[in-house]
């Protein structure tokens, strides 16, 4: 049987979930303009909608986007 | 260290790539990535070198690849932040494997008792939260792949990162996130067309 915890889990990723979807190669892609629209302080969500539904999803993505605004914001 | 435009940049970088260029770009990635992967208490400052090395590599090999819709250097830092999440994944999860993972999720000899707990408490909803697992597990078991199971097991409650899993799974991080958006889509479908939402599932466990 499942546990209810990952029960939540699964059901909380299924919630939303879009039939366009970007991956995680298109959203790498991306990424640097998307980084730079957000330091300018332009709405990048709204310019680029599938790369910050991406981010919202993917952890892996989400981690390497906040370091590197980290990183930018030293360069 | 010299400003440089991004054709400049190219033009320094492309061939046989000046010494100066290049040492100009290793000290900017040095740097950001320092700042990058500054909350971080496992990278060292040899790690940040080795980083950055093998980013330059990859930023010399991927040159024509860049586009020129951002800065040079906005490009080449999301290389480096990267190269070094890859390595860094890569050394968490060495010694784990998806069989070690999961196998504590893979018991099937869970009771309804043994995950929801004490049902003398309010014996109406433990039925409720019993049969509503019941009914998500069968969905799973006829909607999703081996394969689709496995990955989202691992990712949701393994946490293991996509690009290892993806690792183990003989396939690359991209086409995983692809293969959990179609298992997403699938389970999703099917809600539907039992007449169920996803607030219907979760609310049945708020207090679980």
């Amino acid at each position: 049987m499942l546990k209810p915890d990952y029960l939540r889990q699964l059901v909380r990723m299924v919630a939303g979930t879009q039939k366009q979807e970007v991956g995680c190669e298109e959203c790498f892609e991306q990424l640097d303009r998307f980084a730079e629209m957000s330091l300018a302080g332009k709405d990048a969500a709204a310019a680029l909608p599938l790369i910050e539904d991406h981010l919202n999803r993917c952890d892996d993505c989400r981690e390497e986007f906040e370091a590197l605004l980290a990183a930018l914001r030293a360069i | 260290m010299s400003e440089r435009t991004n054709l400049e940049w190219w033009e320094a970088l492309r061939g046989q790539p000046s010494a100066e260029a290049l040492d100009d770009l290793r000290m900017i990635l040095l740097r950001g990535l320092r700042y990058g992967l500054a909350t971080r208490g496992d990278v060292t400052a040899a790690d940040l070198e080795d980083f950055t090395q093998d980013a330059l590599v990859k930023i010399l090999r991927s040159l024509n690849t860049f586009r020129g819709e951002s800065r040079f250097t906005t490009w080449a830092q999301k290389i480096a932040v990267r190269t070094a999440y890859t390595e860094l994944r890569r050394r968490r999860w060495r010694d784990i494997s998806l069989q070690d993972l999961l196998a504590p999720y893979e018991e099937s000899d869970y009771t309804p008792e043994a995950l929801l707990g004490d049902r003398s408490q309010d014996p109406a909803q433990w039925a409720m939260q019993r049969d509503m697992l019941a009914r998500v597990e069968r969905i799973i078991a006829e909607e999703l792949t081996t394969k689709q199971r496995t990955a989202m097991t691992a990712v949701i409650i393994g946490g293991m990162n996509l690009e290892q899993v993806a690792f183990r799974m003989g396939t690359n991080r991209n086409a995983l996130y692809k293969l959990i958006h179609d298992a997403r889509r699938r389970l999703q479908a099917r809600l539907e067309r039992e007449g169920l939402t996803t607030e219907e599932v979760l609310v049945v466990f708020e207090d679980g």
